[in-house]
C-alpha cells in the first residue's frame, strides 16, 4: 500500500482538497505562474536571494528558545519557534520575501495583496517598498479599525490600505476584493496572498516559502534535543501558512503529533466562531475545494474570532486534508483562552504573543503535556498590534 | 431540440440576452421578470443564482445577490418558482452561478432539477475547464443542457479552440480584462480582440457579455457578434427608488436597449 502523502499532486490537489476553481478571467495569470513556480524557486539565482534577504533582512534564522518557566507550569519541555523576532513581527515575511523575488522573475510591477490582522499587509508593504515596487492592500473596514497600528505602519511603507466594505468587512471580503482587483489586472499585477489558500500554486507555493520554520527546527532540535524531530508541534491555523511551514519537514514522519489550534471566538457551538475544520463542511472558497463554514445552501458564511487573522471561513487545502486524513488533530481555543495565553505567555517569559498565537499558547491547557516530551509552539508573531484588545480585555475583566 | 440551438437557428444577429439575479428586487419578482423579459422581446434569459462572494462581479450583482440573499432565495426555492414556467414561457433560459451552492444543492440533482423546469444552459464561472471535463462534463451533456463557457482578451486561441470543443449553446465572449458592470464604451483594444476571435470562423454563436450597458454599447459589440448580454445596467434598473410596476421597468430599459440600430 502506499503511503499517504501529505504534500501537492501534480493536478495541484491534496487528497481531494485544492486545485484551482477559478474564473477563466484568472485562467492566464494562474497557468502562468502554475508553470514557473518551480523553476523559479529551485533556480540558483532564487534561493541564493532568497536566502541572503531571509538572513540579512529578516532576521532568520529565528531563535527555538526553551521556554523554562512555562516548561515547568506545564510538566514538559516546550520550545518556543520565535517567528514573533522577525523584521516586521510574524512568520508572514518569509513569504512575502519569496514572492517578491518570484514577482521579479515573472516581471511584474504592480503588486496586490489582502489581509485580515494586517501582519501579511504589513510584510507586503515591507517587501515592495524594499523593491520600488507599487503595492495596494484590501483590508476588511472592520480589521482597519481594530488593527489600525498596521495600517498606519502600511501607510508610513508607502503603501495604498483600501478598506473593503462587503460581507462582514473582514479578511474573506479583503480576499474577494484581492482577486476581483486581479481579475481587473492581469498583465501587470501580482497577487500575494498571505496564507496557504487560494488557487493552486498558491497552497504549495506558499508552504513552500515558510518551510523555513521546520527546516531551522530541524537544526536547532538536534542540538538542544539530540534529536531532528519534536514529540508534538502546535501551530494557531488561520488560513494555515505558520503552521504548514512548521509542519513541512514533519508531514511524513508520523512520530511527531501536529496539533492545529483554532479559533472558536465564543465557543464553537456559540454562533460565533471561526473552528472552521470543526464547523465547515467540503466545499469551494477562494479558487480552492476545502473545507469551509457554509448553510445549507453552500453559502459562505461569516466566522467571529477575536483575532483577526484567524476570522477566516475557510483553511488552506493541506490543512483540510490533514485533518480528513487523520495526521493532525484540531483544538478550539476561545478568546478568553487566548486572552488569557497571552498574558500568562507575558508573566512567565516576557513574551508578548499576537493574539492569533495566543491560541497556540492556550492549546496547552487542552493538550495533557508528557514530562519526558518535546513541544515546539510556533509563536507566530508578537503582540505590538494587539494591545489594544489586551488593556480592554485586563484578565480580571475576562 | 435545445431552445438555445432553435434560437440561434432562427435568428443569427442582435440577439439580446439579459442577465436577472433571481430574488432580486423582490423575492416573488423572479417569474415576473422573466415573463415581463419575453413579452418586451429579449431572445434569451440568464437566471443568476446569488452567491455570497461572487468573485467575478462588480459591485452592482455584488449587491443585488445580498439583497437576494437577505430576501431568502435559495436554490430550492429558485426551482420551485420556476416549477411550471414551460407552460407560458419559450424564451431560452440559462442558469449562471458560481459552483459552491450548485455542489451543495448536489450536481446530480441540481442537474436533474433544472432540466426538469425547463433550463436549457448552465454558466459556471468558476467551474474551469479541466475540472469540468474530467468530473462534470458527462452528466451535464446526458441532460441535454447546454454548458456555456467564458473566453477572454486573453485566452489564447489554442484555448478557445478546446472550450469551444467543450462547450455548447454559444460562447460567452467577457468583453473586456475585469469583473462584471456597466461600462458606457468599447475601446480599439476590445474591437480588436472582437474581430481576432471572429476571425476564428468556430462553428459555435459568439455573444458579447460585461460592460454592455445601453442602446450605443448593444449595437457595437452585435456588430462583432452574434449578439450581447446585458448584467449590471438591467439590474441597476429594477434597483432605481421609482414607484412603478416591476413589469413596466423592464419593458422601458428593454425598449431603450433595442430602438432602432
Ligand atoms: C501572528 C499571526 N499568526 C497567525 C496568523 C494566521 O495566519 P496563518 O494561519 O496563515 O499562519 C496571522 C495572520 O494574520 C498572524 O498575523
Amino acid at each position: 500500500m502506499n503511503k499517504t502523502s501529505y504534500n501537492v499532486d501534480k493536478k495541484g490537489f491534496y487528497g481531494p482538497y485544492g486545485g484551482a476553481y477559478i474564473p477563466e478571467m484568472l485562467y492566464p495569470n494562474i497557468k502562468e505562474l502554475e508553470e514557473k513556480y518551480l523553476g523559479i524557486i529551485e533556480s540558483e539565482s532564487f534561493r541564493t536571494e532568497f536566502h541572503y534577504l531571509l538572513r540579512d533582512y529578516v532576521g532568520r534564522p529565528t531563535p527555538l528558545y526553551f521556554a523554562k518557566r512555562l516548561s515547568d507550569r506545564y510538566g514538559s519541555n516546550i520550545f518556543l519557534k520565535r517567528e514573533d523576532l522577525n523584521h516586521t513581527g510574524a512568520h508572514k515575511i518569509n513569504n512575502t520575501v519569496g514572492q517578491i523575488i518570484l514577482a521579479r522573475h515573472l516581471g511584474k510591477h504592480r503588486i496586490i495583496a489582502e489581509t485580515g490582522a494586517g501582519q501579511h499587509g504589513v510584510a507586503t508593504a515591507t517587501v515592495c517598498a524594499r523593491a520600488g515596487l507599487n503595492c495596494i492592500v484590501y483590508m476588511g473596514a472592520l480589521d482597519v479599525e481594530r488593527q489600525a497600528p498596521n495600517v498606519r505602519k502600511m501607510q508610513m511603507l508607502g503603501a495604498e490600505v483600501i478598506p473593503v466594505h462587503s460581507g462582514n468587512k473582514t479578511l474573506k471580503d479583503a480576499t474577494n476584493q484581492a482577486i476581483r482587483d486581479w481579475i481587473n489586472n492581469p498583465v501587470d499585477t501580482h497577487y500575494i496572498i498571505g496564507s496557504v489558500v487560494g488557487p493552486h500554486p498558491y497552497p504549495d507555493m506558499v508552504t513552500r516559502f515558510q518551510s523555513v520554520i521546520s527546516e531551522e527546527m530541524k537544526v536547532q532540535l538536534t542540538e538542544k534535543t539530540g534529536r531532528d524531530y519534536p514529540d508534538v508541534i502546535m501551530a494557531c491555523v488561520g488560513g494555515g501558512s505558520n503552521a504548514a511551514g512548521a509542519y513541512y519537514h514533519y508531514l511524513h514522519n508520523e512520530q511527531v503529533r501536529l496539533l492545529s489550534v483554532e479559533a472558536a471566538g465564543k465557543g464553537v457551538d456559540s454562533g460565533e466562531s471561526a473552528a472552521t475544520s470543526t464547523l465547515g463542511s467540503d466545499g469551494i472558497i477562494h479558487g480552492s475545494r476545502t473545507l469551509l463554514m457554509q448553510d445549507v445552501d453552500g453559502q459562505i458564511t461569516e466566522p467571529y474570532s477575536i483575532s483577526a487573522g484567524l476570522d477566516y471561513p475557510g483553511v488552506g487545502p493541506i490543512h483540510a486534508w490533514l485533518k480528513m486524513s487523520g495526521r493532525a488533530e484540531i483544538i478550539n481555543v476561545t478568546d478568553d483562552e487566548a486572552l488569557h495565553a497571552a498574558y500568562l505567555l507575558s508573566k512567565l517569559e516576557g513574551i508578548i504573543p499576537a493574539l492569533e498565537t495566543a491560541h497556540a499558547v492556550a492549546a496547552l491547557d487542552h493538550v495533557k503535556p508528557d514530562p519526558e516530551q518535546n513541544i515546539v509552539i510556533n509563536l507566530s508573531g508578537r503582540g505590538d498590534k494587539d494591545m489594544e484588545a489586551y488593556t480592554e480585555n485586563l484578565p480580571n475583566k475576562i | 431540440m435545445n431552445r438555445i440551438d432553435q434560437l440561434f437557428r432562427r435568428k443569427n444577429n442582435r440577439i439580446l440576452s439579459v442577465y436577472m439575479t433571481a430574488g432580486y428586487p423582490r423575492i416573488g419578482d423572479t417569474v415576473e421578470i422573466i415573463k415581463a423579459l419575453e413579452s418586451s422581446g429579449v431572445d434569451m434569459i440568464e437566471i443568476g443564482i446569488p452567491f455570497s462572494d461572487p468573485l467575478a462581479d462588480g459591485e452592482v450583482i455584488q449587491k443585488s445577490s445580498q439583497q437576494a440573499l437577505e430576501n431568502g432565495m435559495s436554490l430550492k426555492l429558485l426551482f420551485s418558482q420556476l416549477k411550471g414556467i414551460r407552460s407560458f414561457v419559450n424564451t431560452p433560459l440559462v442558469l449562471m452561478g458560481y459552483l459552491n451552492p450548485v455542489l451543495a444543492y448536489g450536481f446530480r440533482k441540481f442537474i436533474e432539477d433544472a432540466v426538469r423546469v425547463g433550463i436549457d444552459g448552465l454558466i459556471l464561472p468558476d467551474l474551469p475547464l479541466e475540472i469540468y471535463r474530467e468530473s462534470f462534463r458527462e452528466d451535464l451533456e446526458d441532460s441535454g443542457m447546454k454548458y456555456i463557457m467564458l473566453i477572454t482578451p486573453q485566452t489564447s486561441e489554442n484555448r478557445i479552440r478546446e472550450i469551444v470543443g467543450n462547450s455548447g449553446g454559444f460562447l460567452y465572449m467577457v468583453a473586456d480584462s475585469a469583473t462584471t458592470g456597466a461600462r458606457n464604451e468599447i475601446t480599439g483594444a476590445q474591437v480588436e480582440y472582437f474581430r481576432r476571435v471572429g476571425a476564428m470562423k468556430l462553428h459555435i454563436p459568439r455573444l458579447i457579455g460585461f460592460g454592455i450597458s445601453n442602446a450605443e454599447t448593444f449595437n457595437r459589440a452585435s456588430s462583432f457578434a452574434n449578439g450581447a448580454i446585458i448584467g449590471s445596467a438591467f439590474i441597476s434598473a429594477l434597483g432605481d427608488e421609482k414607484k412603478q410596476p416591476i413589469a413596466d421597468k423592464v419593458e422601458e430599459f428593454v425598449a431603450s436597449i433595442i430602438q432602432h440600430p
